[in-house]
């Protein structure tokens, strides 16, 4: 693995993409000073809050974008984030209307969703469900205008931002974003869905936060879309804090415009019994990211971390995730999938730390590629780090072709190559899409991702 | 229906056929027999269009055009079936979708509509229970986890459905029990007409027992070396293939 590191071309399955010159990212001064100028401009909140985001401000600046040297950044250039000028995107809904988003809707009875204009909660594109008693939701700027202790006690307590630059910025501009509080023993049955819009070039920093109480149940969907295909930066944090024995579904849905850049990280940290089952799918922006990461730290605490990136074109996207077994008996669970085409590049980074107290881990992790062009490029870096002796540990990445075999099957029974392509594509995508448990979000799904394979053949 | 002239056919620098004649009428069934390494279904993929293989000289007319500038997918269209050898797992394909997509597109290029789900299901349902299957063989992965029985059935069943006029069943007897063989032949005699061809491609007479051929051809060395009535096949089953070995003029063994 060492070794690997070291030499990029080591860890690196299909044809080479960019050249290895343009992997190299300079700081740009310039453009952390036009964040430090908004952060200024836009310094408001209670006296903690205040503090939080000077706290963001600072470790954003002695941070500064990361280069590939750095080890977590090391198949992905963020140079077009760097050296581009974000200003703070413009507040307003811009003439959107509630139909223009139906698009994103799932399923037929209407979710409560919460939508988010460049990062602003919009009360007139929102709807509201019956969601019942012992939950709150609201936009997170409103909650922290009302005094609500509990986001005092975890905000920022969850994203570790000392070595996350992104998050680190993302502290620095903390405005508003959703709150949910589900108080103990409350289960609520309706899919709760916060739908990100952006328009424009400018950037926002929504921020999240999910504190669920003891055995507590709920469904969480973030969508990050566009009406436009117009190039914005979305940077995105949600934390959450699950009590003992905790589930929550969250699925992070990321189909920005083909010229945005995204960054979303997802921290959780995990009390004892408490399950989180998380799935990421990928398929917008020119340059995008996307992090989870989550901390076992109770005894038997579970997760299942699920994905799948679809890429195309010129896209980048990197998948990062982070599995810390910090407490014994936890078992965790991850598949990611990856379908790349044209000269795209797609990266996942799987880590698991298993610490020395974490005895009886039960750890599987996978990820499988299908390269549908000869130029298309995937980096896979499944890393696995035991310090406990009692575990139980698999972990593998695979990266291939359509098989000719199967291919020849479908054509000799009239299927056309073009059908069969899509056909065996799909198969391929499925079964990540079959461990979706809410049905009209993996219905929806599924066709999106029929229609998309449809489109590029 | 199916003209076959002087037929050469290999991999990469490996010649595989060294020139197959053969001429197959509607009505008929042919049974292709031979040695392991014979040939034979190296025919039966080059009939149906495996880009794996190249002909390298000879001819193939099927119902007056040019078989060989055929995609495998236009064979298909135009009626051709090959039941696999070693049928192909697709996991998270349900054998509905791909039989239909199958079905719709064979429709398509013929200029008949397609049909929709509900009727589909209609359609099969008869065909399910000539290879004596439930229906839950159509929500299942294509021949994923299924037995080798299982997979042999299901190839007779697309056939049923797709109902080809020129079906080649690849050793479609080997490897299975004596009552699936006999579930398979049954199958296939149903589906018998006399507009219809088939070109059964065995190791062993067993199978022939139950699926009664016109014409027997035996195969060695990549070529025909006898031809006869089905009485041929018995006379195999006891004498083995050796004594027909020598009948290839000078061809060398083929792996």
């Amino acid at each position: 693995m060492k070794g690997a590191r070291e030499n990029p071309a080591a860890a690196t399955a299909g044809a080479a993409g960019k050249s290895g010159a343009s992997s190299v990212t300079t700081r740009a001064p310039g453009s952390i000073e036009v964040y430090r100028e908004d952060f200024e401009r836009k310094m408001s909140g209670p006296d903690w809050l205040r503090a939080l985001r000077k706290e963001g401000m600072a470790r954003f600046q002695t941070l500064g974008f990361p280069t590939t040297k750095n080890e977590d950044w090391h198949f992905t250039s963020v140079a077009p984030i760097a050296e581009r000028t974000f200003r703070l995107a413009p507040l307003g809904v811009g003439g959107v209307k509630r139909a223009d988003l139906a698009r994103f809707d799932f399923g037929e009875n209407g979710w409560h969703t919460l939508v988010f204009m460049n990062g602003a909660f919009s009360e007139e594109l929102s709807s509201n469900a019956v969601l019942g008693n012992g939950v709150r939701v609201s936009s997170l700027a409103q909650a922290i205008n009302s005094g609500t202790p509990s986001i005092e006690r975890h905000l920022g307590k969850i994203a570790a931002f000392e070595q996350h630059t992104f998050t680190a910025l993302n502290t620095a501009f903390i405005s508003d974003g959703t709150y949910i509080e589900l108080a103990a023993d409350t289960v609520v049955e309706q899919p709760i869905h916060l739908v990100f819009v952006s328009e424009g070039e400018g950037v926002s920093h929504p921020r999240n936060l999910i504190v669920a109480g003891r055995h507590s149940r709920a469904t969480v969907i973030e969508s990050y879309v566009s009406l436009r295909d117009s190039g914005y930066f979305t940077n995105a944090v949600t934390e959450i804090s699950l009590g003992e024995g905790a589930h929550l579904d969250h699925y992070k849905l990321q189909r920005e415009s083909e010229k945005a850049f995204h960054v979303g990280t997802v921290q959780i940290r995990e009390a004892r019994d408490s399950q989180l089952h998380s799935f990421s799918l990928a398929v917008g922006g020119s340059l995008a990211r996307t992090n989870i990461y989550t901390s076992l730290d109770g005894d038997a605490a579970t997760c299942t971390l699920n994905g799948l990136y679809l890429t195309d074109g010129t896209q980048h996207v990197d998948n990062q995730t982070s599995i810390e077994h910090i407490a014994p008996n936890c078992p965790s669970h991850e598949l990611y999938k990856g379908v790349l085409d044209g000269r795209s590049h797609g990266v996942f980074n799987g880590k698991v730390f298993v610490h020395p107290e974490a005895q009886k881990t039960d750890g599987k992790q996978s990820n499988n590629n299908l390269l549908l062009s000869p130029t298309a490029r995937v980096d896979t870096k499944p890393q696995l780090e035991i310090f406990a002796d009692d575990v139980k540990s698999t972990h593998g990445a695979t990266v291939g072709r359509l098989d000719d075999v199967a291919m020849f099957y479908l054509n000799s029974r009239g299927i056309g190559p073009e059908t069969a392509r899509m056909l065996l594509t799909y198969a391929f995508a499925a079964d990540v899409l079959e461990t979706i448990p809410l049905v009209p979000l993996r219905e929806q799904l599924e066709r999106m991702v029929l229609a998309r394979l449809a489109d590029e053949v | 229906m199916l003209e076959i002239n002087d037929l050469h056919a290999g991999i990469g620098d490996r010649e595989i056929l060294k020139g197959i004649s053969l001429s197959v009428k509607a009505g008929e069934i042919h049974a292709v027999m031979g040695p392991n390494g014979s040939g034979k279904s190296t025919l039966a993929q080059v009939l149906a269009g495996n880009p794996s293989y190249e002909v390298t000289r000879g001819t193939v007319s099927y119902n007056g055009q040019n078989l060989l500038e055929m995609a495998p997918e236009v064979r298909a269209q135009n009626g051709i079936f090959l039941a696999f050898q070693y049928p192909v797992e697709i996991p998270g394909v349900s054998n509905a979708y791909f039989l239909r997509s199958a079905y719709n597109e064979i429709r398509k290029a013929n200029g008949q509509e397609e049909v929709d789900p509900l009727e589909f299901l209609d359609l099969v349902e008869e065909k399910l229970k000539l290879v004596d299957m439930d229906e839950t063989l159509l929500s299942r992965s294509v021949n994923h986890g299924f037995s080798g029985g299982e997979k042999k059935r299901n190839e007779i069943f697309q056939m049923a459905v797709l109902s080809p006029r020129l079906a080649i069943l690849d050793e479609t007897d080997s490897g299975l029990d004596i009552d699936a063989l006999r579930i398979v032949a049954e199958g296939v005699n149903k589906l018998r007409s006399p507009e219809n061809a088939t070109i059964v491609v065995t190791h062993y007479q067993r199978l022939l027992n139950y699926i009664v051929p016109d014409y027997v051809h035996v195969l060695a060395n990549g070529r025909i070396v006898k031809s006869g009535g089905k009485e041929l096949a018995l006379e195999l089953e006891e004498k083995g293939y050796d004594w027909l070995q020598g009948a290839g003029a000078g061809a060398g063994a083929v792996a």
